[in-house]
């Protein structure tokens, strides 16, 4: 009875018995579906702890427009002039975007639809950044076979999947441009590798479409139209011109433009922006090449030739000199626009462009941010570019140059870490790949090693000689398991640091403060939401709201208000009246306000939390931003000796402007702390200077349970009797 | 001197050229031909720019651009076709103007939206 029933067991197991190559292909099938879910998983730390919200500030934004587009439809949207933004200059919303991640939201929720999920739309914009975020490391694991073998692109998936340089902006609520732009820049890439490999049209047209993507997507896209040019131009100067390279950037390049035009906010930016000349020139280099290339293959005497190389060379660079001089001497190409020459030159931006350098997200890397983002990876970096050098082709020069151009761009800018990532993970994962596949060698060759010895007895040369190799191997295949125990242990604290990472740092949602009471107890602050529904829920449809520009996108899509200036900082003017506003006595503001037909007053107040990203510490910077086209704003009316202080050893400017009154309006009265005076603010450590502040044409209309943010009604004016 | 010997050259590699050209396969030249025209094309476009002025500018690009797409394609057929090509020695012609018919698609279906 016994034998029956273990022989049905005996023939399922033998029924399962796979080849090698199929065990593989589990193995592989497996992983990948695993990484997929890690990755998509390991970013949902805030919906878990807090709620399923959009996080921060840009997101709003998209969120609104994303709205927009789900009620109203794509023409609707894509003709969209916003009225309740930048009053009373209005905005041409369809203009001045990027529409790939908001039609990409809104594709995911009608098909969602389709399929009879009611889901909101907010859920899909929040879910958005993880799920593209997973199908970027299908796209790693692809780009990482074609550079180097499967091994390679799976550890490329593995690391990408929780590399804090990516999670810190696509985590879920974080539904910005860069969730999905990343995906279609590696997208991009992996396909014009292939391209170039296979020399074939309908890679070269894929690309082209993933280019596409990107441009819809990001306003990075311009690091795609100046990295491939300089690729193929280092593959044309070591000698690596082919037809398959011809094939590939041609197709890429003209069809990838033509498409590239048709987003309104791109315009005709490829033909006449300095940023997208390097295409161009690259292009008519391929055209000189190939020509040249054909003549030579006709040509049977290499003298005459050579004659020929050197007439057509020189025309060529003549005539190429001459277009480009006249181009950027007339004017007709615009030179590189700030945002960009502040990559190359980094300190334009402090001298000349105030807004670009106030944000916190452009200054310049910390050594910190390097070993935060990147962990081990970032000494698998220099070992994967070795191994690239030692076996060159044309894909591995490809992800050794966007790997090198993209960390000086990440040592610029701290936000281009995660423009950095998929390359450091790619390089990273050639090392881990090559070591261990090197390393496992070595351990199954001293098996096979003894076998062999034990069977050819016969050749006793072979035989001593696998003796003396059977010697020295017992050190070697010891010293193997413990390099490989050795790469364990960091791939696990890599695993380890990551997602500690992102748990602590990358995975607050900005607008919803938490912090550890007396007793140890969680306190959630919500101030920022609560003033927003008041605003939306007590004031007139038609009020106008001031505030800095940082809110401007949370107001209209939360608290459905027509705001002055917002996060687009499109026009400098506009929002450095606001700054001077902001830094005006009262007598002055009113009259700013009143032109504006401003009606409430919104600021951001941390005092009495030791909240320090509030109004008062981003001052100085609307008093530059102000100065800057109001020179009657200097900003040393608000410093005492080059120091900026909110105590009584302040500035008599500093304490008698709006911004001042506005913040600290009745906060003198205030007990923040045990054995502090009353008005004591947290976030400066100091007691305050103005205590008794009285306001004449403003009233306060609404604070919020901790005093973050504080709303102001603006009074009309006084009747004349 | 310089400027003789300098003629006799071209001379001669006009006629060399003239000569390998002739031995092309009809095919090729019927691709050679096509891209010729639409050279000529470009040409005539730029002409008329030049006189009537470049408003409205997407028109003028669709219309170029379409020139040199089409011209940068069929080159590139020329290539994936020519059997001198050692790379491309295992790519049935059939798919390379399978490629060709689609990615002329794609960029005509293109240049009628930019058009205007």
């Amino acid at each position: 009875m016994a034998a029956v029933a273990t022989m049905p067991v005996s023939d399922l197991l033998k029924s399962f018995k796979l080849k090698t190559k199929q065990q593989e292909l589990l193995i592989r099938v497996s992983i990948l579906c695993l990484v997929y879910i890690l990755a998509f998983i390991t970013r949902l730390f805030s919906v878990l702890r807090y709620e399923s919200m959009i996080h921060e500030f840009d997101p709003y934004f998209n969120y609104r427009t994303t709205l927009y587009l789900t009620q109203n439809g794509f023409y609707d949207f894509w003709n969209w002039f916003d009225y309740e933004s930048w009053y009373p200059l209005g905005r041409i919303v369809g203009g001045t975007l990027y529409p790939g991640l908001m039609i990409t939201a809104a594709l995911i929720y009608r098909i969602l639809h389709f399929l009879r999920f009611a889901v909101h739309i907010r859920e899909v914009c929040v879910l958005t950044a993880p799920f593209f975020a997973s199908n970027t490391t299908l796209v790693a694991y692809f780009f990482g076979k074609e550079i180097w073998d499967t091994g390679a692109g799976l550890v490329a998936a593995i690391l990408i999947s929780v590399c804090p340089g990516y999670i810190s902006r696509s985590v879920a609520g974080s539904y910005d441009n860069e969730g999905v732009a990343i995906f279609a820049l590696l997208f991009t890439f992996y396909l014009f590798v292939k391209a170039v490999n296979t020399g074939s049209l309908a890679w070269s047209l894929a690309s082209a479409f993933g280019y596409f993507y990107m441009v819809s997507a990001w306003g990075g896209y311009v690091f795609i139209i100046n990295l491939i040019p300089l690729y193929v131009l280092v593959l044309l100067i070591t000698g690596r011109y082919s037809m398959r390279l011809y094939v590939a950037y041609n197709c890429m390049y003209v069809l990838g433009m033509l498409l590239a035009m048709q987003i309104r906010f791109v315009g005709f930016q490829h033909v006449q922006s300095g940023e997208h000349m390097a295409a161009m020139g690259v292009f008519f280099l391929m055209q000189v090449f190939y020509f040249l290339d054909w003549v030579k293959h006709m040509l049977s005497d290499t003298k005459l030739f050579q004659a020929f190389l050197r007439i057509t060379v020189t025309c060529a660079v003549a005539v190429g000199t001459i277009a480009l001089g006249l181009g950027m001497l007339s004017g007709y190409i615009s030179p590189w626009t700030g945002r960009f020459y502040s990559l190359l030159d980094p300190t334009y931006a402090k001298d000349h462009i105030p807004i670009i350098a106030s944000v916190s997200e452009h200054q310049p890397t910390a050594w910190s941010s390097f070993m935060f983002d990147f962990h081990i990876l970032l000494f698998l970096f220099p070992a994967g570019l070795y191994f690239c050098f030692k076996r060159l082709s044309d894909a591995t020069i490809f992800i050794v140059m966007y790997g090198l151009t993209s960390m000086y761009f990440a040592g610029v800018m701290v936000r281009l870490i995660l423009v950095a990532t998929p390359a450091v993970c790619l390089i990273s994962s050639i090392a881990v790949s090559a070591t261990v596949k090197n390393l496992t060698v070595l351990l199954r060759s001293k098996n096979k090693g003894v076998q062999t010895g034990s069977t050819k007895g016969s050749s006793s040369s072979k035989a001593s000689s696998k003796a003396l190799l059977d010697q020295s191997q017992p050190f070697q295949k010891n010293g193997a398991i413990a390099l490989l125990f050795g790469a364990f242990y960091l791939l696990s604290k890599y695993a380890t640091h990551c997602t500690w990472v992102t748990s602590e740092a990358y995975s607050s949602p900005s607008i919803v403060l938490a912090a550890r009471g007396a007793h140890g107890n969680r306190v959630i602050f919500d101030d920022y939401r609560e003033a927003y529904f008041w605003l939306r829920q007590n004031t007139p449809p038609d009020a106008k709201v001031m505030s800095w520009w940082d809110y401007g996108y949370q107001i209209t899509a939360m608290g459905n208000r027509t705001v002055i200036v917002d996060n687009n900082t499109w026009n400098n003017t506009h929002i450095a009246t606001v700054g001077r506003a902001m830094s005006s006595y009262e007598d002055e503001a009113i009259e700013i306000m009143r032109s504006l037909d401003v009606n409430y007053v919104l600021v951001v107040f941390g005092g009495v939390t030791g909240y320090s990203s509030d109004d008062i510490n981003k001052f100085l910077w609307m008093v530059r931003i102000g100065g800057g086209v109001f020179p009657v704003i200097k900003e040393p009316d608000y410093l005492v000796n080059g120091e900026y202080r909110v105590d009584k050893g302040a500035a008599p400017k500093m304490l008698n402007c709006l911004m001042y009154k506005l913040c600290y309006y009745r906060f003198g009265e205030m007990l923040t702390e045990y054995g502090k005076p009353p008005g004591y603010d947290r976030a400066r450590g100091v007691e305050i200077g103005n205590k008794d502040i009285k306001l004449e044409h403003l009233e306060e209309a609404f604070t919020t349970s901790n005093w973050i943010v504080r709303i102001y009604k603006v009074k009309p004016p006084n009747n004349r009797w | 001197m310089g400027r003789a010997s300098s003629k006799e050259d071209a001379g001669a590699l006009f006629h060399s050229l003239r000569s390998a050209y002739a031995a092309t396969p009809v095919n090729l030249k019927i691709i050679d031909l096509y891209v010729g025209f639409a050279i000529f094309t470009a040409l005539i476009q730029v002409v008329y720019m030049a006189v009537v002025g470049s408003f409205p500018f997407n028109s003028f690009l669709s219309g170029v651009l379409s020139c040199v797409g089409t011209t940068v394609l069929a080159v590139c057929l020329r290539i994936q076709v020519n059997r001198e090509n050692k790379e491309f020695k295992d790519l049935p012609p059939e798919r390379a103007f399978a490629d060709f018919v689609l990615c002329n698609l794609v960029l005509h279906l293109v240049i009628m939206n930019f058009l205007g």
